[in-house]
């Protein structure tokens, strides 16, 4: 059997993949907003709650990391096939930058009592318990995607390595790159929503 | 077998050069494979769904118990649903014969994706495997109903945690075979199959896709939210907590309304082939037809809150959705009036799968028409949640999906199988199932305007002989289609050998010998005609 | 059948880099304009900024620019088919 090599065929079956992805998160985003609109007050009081500099600086890591994803494949696409490798284990590194800022933000939130059916959670107005279970909800489903699409990078990092992603056949790492570019666009909007609803 | 066997064996027999072996259907990337696991796999299914559905029937026989406690029985309605959605309708007709017949339709070797779709089979049968499981672990069955509705699904002792993870994972297999054919029908056709060329099937299964992909992740997130507040307390959906139960119910029907379009349009794209071939004529208001399955793919995405007219959501919404719902009708209904408008004039040939394709004509108005009582918000409150639409769902899932399934089932069974059933057998059962099948569900029309609440364990004795009638009728169709299955695996095995175009179609599945080949084809095809010009296109039986 | 990836347009260094800094000025923007209470308008205004900084992600970083119709249209569908999912569940909230 011959191999297909339809490129055109792959990027929309990625692209059908990531709408899926965003009707995911569709379903919360929509919660979130129904519960915004009927909580104003409390969405305010709570969101003051979150580390506005733990959210700006994780903005600014993933926004970096997205143009580096991006370099990579320009870089691939010139043939400069060790340059993007380095490319994308800097992208893989920000991933984990992300992760471990994240880890700190959940962590301190967790020592105040502030977590799903906890006693600090329930003792809340009922408009903050519903923010804050939106939080965890949210920004958890975006983690496990950071995770997934770190492995997937590292993956495709591995491939260039052993000469299977090439400067002429690089679909597979420009996929990788497209679901990274969609982890960073879900925390374009999950970024104002949770740290800066005032 | 046809003479061509030798140089081309067919998909059935091992590639040359290679064992063959269960591994072979199991691990097998042909896509031709993958819809006879899936085929097999729904019939077993569906077999298991019609007896539980069966025993639901007769527990119902006649007032108080007759065979079952009332915990069983609410166990039994809720695997009925799960098994029947989720298991059989959803993945049915696109993944059965979407996945046999869509590639050969366009003239292409296989779908954009194999390896997902032998996958996405994989996933199916876990799905299955923990479905299955759901009943046998934890503290019982699920008894929440098909809807897992908050919030007694929040609440509830039963295993309701590994039935919502199974069908998070059905999900996903239906959302691989929806992506692998849009990317399918995108990239893989013939040349000269323009858009205009493709069979009314393909068209179908297009817009079904799109509704796989893009309703279906919310179906995903909204199951793992009833995992999350059951597993992690996130009270989302209580008002205790500040949640809202009603949003479960938009969520839920967001996916479960435009699923009901993926459960009928493959099954309208059945009808459209089946109508014209025949007829012995082109089908009428060939763009129409596609085009409006386009349109009710939009269109369904559009009114789901339909189904939540009594639930306490705002007039407003009540009003604007009534009236959305109005015009998913009209691609519906210019469906019906294409195919009856083909049959017209035609010089007809009556032949089994004929017969299924009308039955389904008639089934599905029926279903659609009182579909307009419930989708008008002031009748729908009459009727809410009774046995009007048991009849409703049924008549439109069952008599509407299900005779297709049927349908396609004789439609293709010569291509698949490079023999013939008994056609008068054929008949015969089909005639029987129609009967029973009217029987059966016309009674709960008139149980559900006289007040008759579905799900019910018990009910009042002035109810009985409408489910005396019906439980009859649960008999005369589980006789018919126990009949017609019979009759196709006689078929199988002894079944008169067919040459390749036994019912003179002209669509590009019929150039290829019966069974098709591995590769489908021996050059890749030049289309160069409609898929419904007949023109000197003979039957060879 | 087969498209060949060297025939793709690969975006130059300047464009992404100044694809990001937009995105960072925008963030910036973003940020800053939290001290300000425009009341209800404040969602509208972040909600903005997040979709232009939606848009250049897609448009550059994504390539949709360099994309065919095809795909463009497939990415408009989806987002509406989002956009009625949310709006019209909002006949209902907004109006119990």
């Amino acid at each position: 059997m011959h191999e297909h090599r339809d490129y055109e065929g792959a990027k929309i079956g990625m692209w059908l993949f990531l709408f899926t992805e965003v009707l995911l998160f569709g379903g919360l985003f929509l919660l979130y907003a129904v519960f915004l609109h009927r909580y104003p007050a409390e969405f305010h009081a709570a969101g003051k709650e979150l580390s506005r500099t733990f959210g700006t600086v994780n903005t600014v890591v993933l926004i970096t990391s997205s143009l580096f994803m991006a370099l990579a494949i320009s870089a691939l696409q010139r043939g400069r096939t060790v340059l993007s490798q380095r490319l994308v284990l800097l992208t893989v590194a920000l991933a984990g930058v992300f992760l471990v800022n994240k880890f700190f933000e959940w962590n301190a939130k967790i020592g105040h009592g502030i977590y799903p059916d906890s006693p600090g959670l329930l003792a809340l107005p009922p408009g903050e318990m519903v923010f804050f279970n939106l939080y965890y909800l949210m920004t958890g489903l975006h983690g496990i995607h950071v995770v997934i699409g770190g492995a997937v990078l590292l993956y495709g990092w591995h491939l260039m390595r052993v000469g299977r992603v090439t400067p002429e056949h690089f679909v597979f790492l420009e996929n990788g790159g497209l679901y990274w570019h969609l982890v960073d666009l879900v925390w374009i909007y999950l970024f104002p929503l949770f740290y800066l609803v005032v | 077998m046809s003479a061509d066997a030798h140089d081309h064996p067919s998909f059935f027999q091992p590639l040359p050069g290679t064992k063959g072996g269960l591994a072979s259907w199991l691990f097998s990337t042909d896509h031709k494979r993958i819809g006879m696991l899936y085929l097999y796999c729904i019939v077993t299914m569906f077999l298991v769904g019609l007896a539980l559905g069966f025993l639901i029937r007769l527990e119902l026989v006649a007032p108080g118990r007759t065979i079952m406690g009332p915990q069983t029985y609410n166990a039994l309605f809720t695997l009925h649903g799960v098994v029947m959605i989720f298991l059989v309708v959803i993945p049915s007709i696109p993944a059965a014969f979407g996945n046999i017949f869509l590639p050969i339709q366009i003239g292409a070797e296989d779908v954009s994706f194999p390896r997902l779709n032998i996958l996405s089979w994989w996933l199916y049968i876990i799905g299955a495997a923990l479905a299955v499981l759901s009943l046998v672990t934890g503290k019982g069955a699920p008894d929440t109903g098909w809807t897992f509705y908050v919030p007694f699904s929040a609440v509830t002792t039963t295993n309701v945690d590994v039935a919502v993870i199974a069908v998070f994972i059905l999900g996903f297999s239906s959302i691989l075979t929806g992506l692998n054919f849009i990317t399918t029908l995108h990239r893989l056709r013939a040349p000269g199959m323009t858009w205009t060329r493709l069979p009314l099937f393909c068209w179908s299964l297009y817009a079904t896709g799109w509704i796989q992909v893009l309703a279906t992740p919310i179906l995903g997130i909204t199951v793992l939210l009833i995992f999350a507040e059951r597993v992690l307390g996130v009270g989302l959906f209580d008002p205790s907590r500040g949640g809202d139960p009603i949003l479960y119910q938009h969520l839920f029907w967001i996916y479960s309304h435009p699923a009901v379009y993926i459960m009928i349009l493959p099954a309208m794209g059945v009808i459209s082939e089946i109508l014209p071939v025949f007829a012995r004529k082109p089908i009428f208001g060939y763009k129409m037809i596609a085009f409006s399955s386009l349109a009710i793919a939009f269109a369904g995405s559009l009114v789901w809150a339909h189904h939540m007219f009594v639930s306490g959501m705002s007039d407003t919404a009540v009003m604007v959705f009534s009236f959305l719902t109005f015009v998913v009708a009209i691609p519906s209904a210019i469906k019906v009036f294409n195919w009856v408008s083909t049959l017209y004039k035609g010089s007809i040939r009556v032949e089994p799968p004929l017969w299924y394709a009308l039955a389904f004509i008639f089934l599905f108005s029926i279903g659609g028409l009182t579909g307009l009582v419930l989708g008008s918000a002031g009748t729908n409150v009459h009727v809410h949640d009774t046995y009007f639409v048991v009849a409703h769902f049924h008549y439109v899932i069952f008599g509407g999906m299900g005779f297709g399934l049927f349908g396609a089932m004789h439609y293709w069974f010569p291509k698949i199988y490079g023999r013939m059933y008994d056609k008068r057998m054929a008949n015969w059962s089909c005639l029987i199932a129609f009967v029973g099948f009217n029987l059966l569900y016309f009674p709960m029309f008139i149980l559900g305007l006289q007040g008759m609440p579905r799900r019910y364990y018990d009910y009042l004795p002035k109810y009985a002989e409408g489910h005396f009638f019906s439980t009859m009728g649960s008999w005369v169709l589980a006789t018919g289609l126990l009949l017609m299955f019979w009759n196709l695996w006689r078929g199988i095995r002894h079944g008169k050998p067919v040459g390749r175009n036994p019912w003179g179609a002209a669509t590009l599945e019929w150039m290829a010998p019966s069974p098709p080949p591995h590769h489908n084809f021996d050059a890749e095809p030049v289309v160069t005609h409609g898929p419904y010009d007949f023109t000197g296109v003979k039957p060879d039986a | 059948m087969t498209g060949h990836n060297t025939a793709h347009h690969a975006v130059p260094v300047r464009t992404n880099l100044l694809v990001w800094a937009a995105l960072m000025v925008l963030t910036t923007i973003t940020v800053g304009v939290t001290s300000f209470d425009f009341g209800f308008l404040n969602v509208v205004v972040a909600l903005t900024v997040a979709t232009t900084k939606a848009g250049l992600v897609i448009l550059w970083f994504m390539h949709l620019r360099y994309e065919g119709r095809v795909i463009r249209l497939m990415v408009f569908t989806a987002f509406v088919i989002l956009a009625i999912a949310i709006g019209l569940t909002f006949f209902d909230v907004a109006y119990r």
